[in-house]
């Protein structure tokens, strides 16, 4: 088995959210114990619903958020405290697609300038010609022309910014990519052209994915393992197709419910878990299991202590009532 | 066949079928054309080309551009080419109306009113555009660092400057003007002082909000320094409020240098300005009025053409108007 190239070890991201000097300490818990791996090549896809921190977790391994424990650990090298320029190394290493691909390019700058713009910060080329052809030669690889290189970003749709985008994080040829909800701004028919995209990048390159999304169903068709996120906790893990077949947690059997069927007659006739009530605030959240208030098993015991994430049969789980069922 | 022809004229009929029961006839090929229509090309305009297109649609702005041109033109070449200088005295002429010789007359001296009016020219708009020129360069990299920083930094920072800010400005110029002397290197210093505040106050409010943006992260993500995050991502986007500023600091510098001059503490006489001649035409206004008439006017014209040039950017570069 080879070694993963990312591990995140009890990683931990908190907001303080004190308003004025004298109210109460407010602290919101983002990301709260988080930790898994990610093999070279591989895509981990997290999914969760709005605010559970899935996009402060891939915002916290790019550091633009700061850690406030635990490890993160890239090419086996610990880069939790890394700073100056040991991190501009690093960054060679790790990008970020963004969610919005209208915010994330800078409307003065043309698309060639965008593109050669990590090149130019790392001098990676000698020459700017050099760097214009490699900017050439990557709008080829998304899929645009190059006679786009002279353009502004707001002359081009939104699938084609987002391929823009992506082409900017490949100039650095990064071994691994966050994408922090790529597809979610995009049309349903564009979507699975970057989807095919950032697949075929990751056959040719070889670079490893934490793919961040809210639609569970896109999440699986690029994944290799998903994670499912809850109020800042991840409450399982494990191979894509296990899970989204035989989800164990009831949260994401909840989530797995919520996807639409676009056939009525099987729509109709599966079951589907409602949760009642709304996601608690992350601020100052109460002891015990993040999901009891809208679990539909919750037993006296997850008001007491948090379930931890455990090996059940080739994937981990944070419940009590599955971790019994398999004799813990 | 002829029922089958029915259902296929009928567009309700077609509705009901399922997809698989259309028939093939019904289904049109689509055009090669069409199949690209997600690349729609566009004539590539870059943001400063689009804002002239618009500054060039506004009238006025485009007459004041020109005027103000012509009087640029006119301040450099008008003292050269002319037989007098402005401290040349010519007794036998002294109060004279417009004549060839002297097209705006002469004051009390005897001086030509035309070449003190250009001359005048010169140490207005230089002092105008000097001011604007320092206060663009402190305003945007103190606001742009107070912004970008923040925290504890930026708090400290915008204190001095509310400090400032607090300080009625004609009382330290005033202070300046007695310290340094009255010449026209502190009568930019003064202004100077009092005007940064306003720009960074405005870049800090801007860097602000554009440093949440994803562009600005995506720029920290690959690695760019402070510096290039600062003034490649963030100040090139707020350029249109900027420049909007900068070109309305012009007639305040302006308007502040005559206003100094004419109550006697800016450049010192002989050396002519607009507030300063204003200022000599005052004690024989009644009797010679014309003498107060161009030099005022020079102030008037030259301030209105500013701000119309001002207001024709704010529209040309706002990308609201869009």
């Amino acid at each position: 088995m080879t070694e993963p190239y990312v591990r995140i070890k009890h990683l931990k991201t908190y907001f303080d959210v004190t308003r004025g000097v004298f109210s109460p300490k407010q602290i919101v818990k983002a990301v709260d114990d988080v930790s898994f791996d990610i093999y070279p090549g591989e895509t981990l896809g997290l999914v969760g619903e709005s605010g559970c921190g899935k996009s402060s977790l891939g915002r916290t391994i790019v550091k633009i958020n700061k850690p406030t424990g635990g490890q993160i650990v890239i090419g086996g090298e610990d880069i939790t405290k890394l700073k100056g320029e040991p991190l501009r190394k690093f960054r060679r290493e790790v990008q970020m697609i963004f969610q919005d691909p209208y915010a994330s390019l800078n409307p003065r700058m043309t698309v060639g300038e965008i593109i050669r713009e990590p090149m130019d910060v790392h001098h990676i080329y000698a020459t700017r010609a050099e760097r214009d052809a490699r900017a050439v030669e990557l709008l080829h690889t998304v899929g645009l022309k190059p006679d786009h290189i002279r353009r502004y970003p707001h002359e081009f749709s939104g699938g084609q910014r987002q391929r823009i985008s992506i082409a900017r994080t490949l100039a650095l040829s990064p071994k691994f990519i966050i994408c922090d909800e790529p597809i979610s701004a995009l049309d349903v028919s564009i979507q699975a052209q970057i989807i095919n995209l950032l697949k075929h990048v990751q056959r040719q390159m070889g670079i490893a994915y934490l793919f961040i999304a809210h639609d569970i169903g896109m999440v699986k068709h690029i994944s290799d393992r998903i994670g499912v996120m809850y109020l800042g906790h991840l409450v399982e893990i494990g191979d894509s197709n296990d899970l989204y077949f035989h989800p164990m947690h009831p949260y994401t059997q909840a989530l797995l419910s919520a996807i639409p069927i676009p056939d009525p007659v099987i729509g109709k006739s599966r079951q589907r878990v409602i949760l009642q009530g709304e996601l608690p605030s992350p601020v100052n959240p109460p002891p015990g299991c993040p999901f009891r208030m809208r679990c539909p098993c919750a037993q006296e015991r997850c008001a007491a202590e948090m379930p931890e994430l455990r090996d059940v049969g080739g994937r981990k789980v944070a419940c009590f009532k599955v971790h019994a069922d398999f004799g813990f | 066949m002829e029922e089958k022809m029915n259902r296929a004229n009928s567009p309700l009929n077609v509705d009901a079928l399922s997809p698989e029961e259309i028939p093939g006839e019904l289904f049109e090929t689509l055009d090669d054309s069409e199949k690209n229509s997600e690349f729609v090309a566009m004539e590539s305009k870059t943001y400063f080309q689009d804002a002239w297109s618009r500054f060039r649609k506004n009238k006025l702005a485009l007459v004041s551009l020109v005027f103000i041109a012509l009087m640029i033109l006119a301040a450099i070449v008008v003292p050269i080419v002319s037989p007098y200088t402005y401290d040349g005295q010519d007794l036998t002429m002294r109060n004279a109306g417009s004549s060839w010789q002297h097209p705006f007359g002469t004051d009390r001296f005897g001086r030509d009113i035309l070449v003190r009016v250009m001359y005048g020219a010169r140490i207005s708009l230089s002092v105008g555009f000097a001011a604007a020129i320092l206060n663009l360069i402190i305003g945007v990299t103190y606001g742009g660092i107070c912004g970008y920083i923040g925290g504890k930094v930026d708090l400290v920072l915008m204190r001095i400057v509310d400090i400032l800010y607090s300080v009625p400005t004609l009382l330290y110029v005033i202070l300046i003007m007695l310290v340094f002397g009255s010449n026209i290197f502190s009568v930019l210093l003064a202004i100077s002082i009092s005007s940064w505040v306003g720009m960074a106050r405005q870049v800090r409010a801007q860097v602000l909000s554009l440093k949440e943006q994803e562009f600005a992260q995506a720029a920290y993500v690959i690695g760019a320094s402070r510096k290039h995050i600062l003034f490649k991502h963030l100040v090139i986007n707020c350029m249109g409020p900027i420049i909007v500023n900068t070109t309305l600091m012009v007639p305040n510098a302006i308007f502040t240098e005559a206003f100094l001059a004419f109550v006697g503490i800016g450049i010192s006489i002989p050396m002519a300005s607009w507030g300063t001649m204003a200022n000599d035409a005052r004690s024989q206004l009644m009797l010679y009025p014309m003498q107060m008439v161009w030099p005022v006017a020079a102030i008037c014209l030259t301030m209105l053409s500013l701000h119309f040039i001002g207001d024709g950017l704010s529209e040309a570069l706002d990308p609201r108007e869009r």
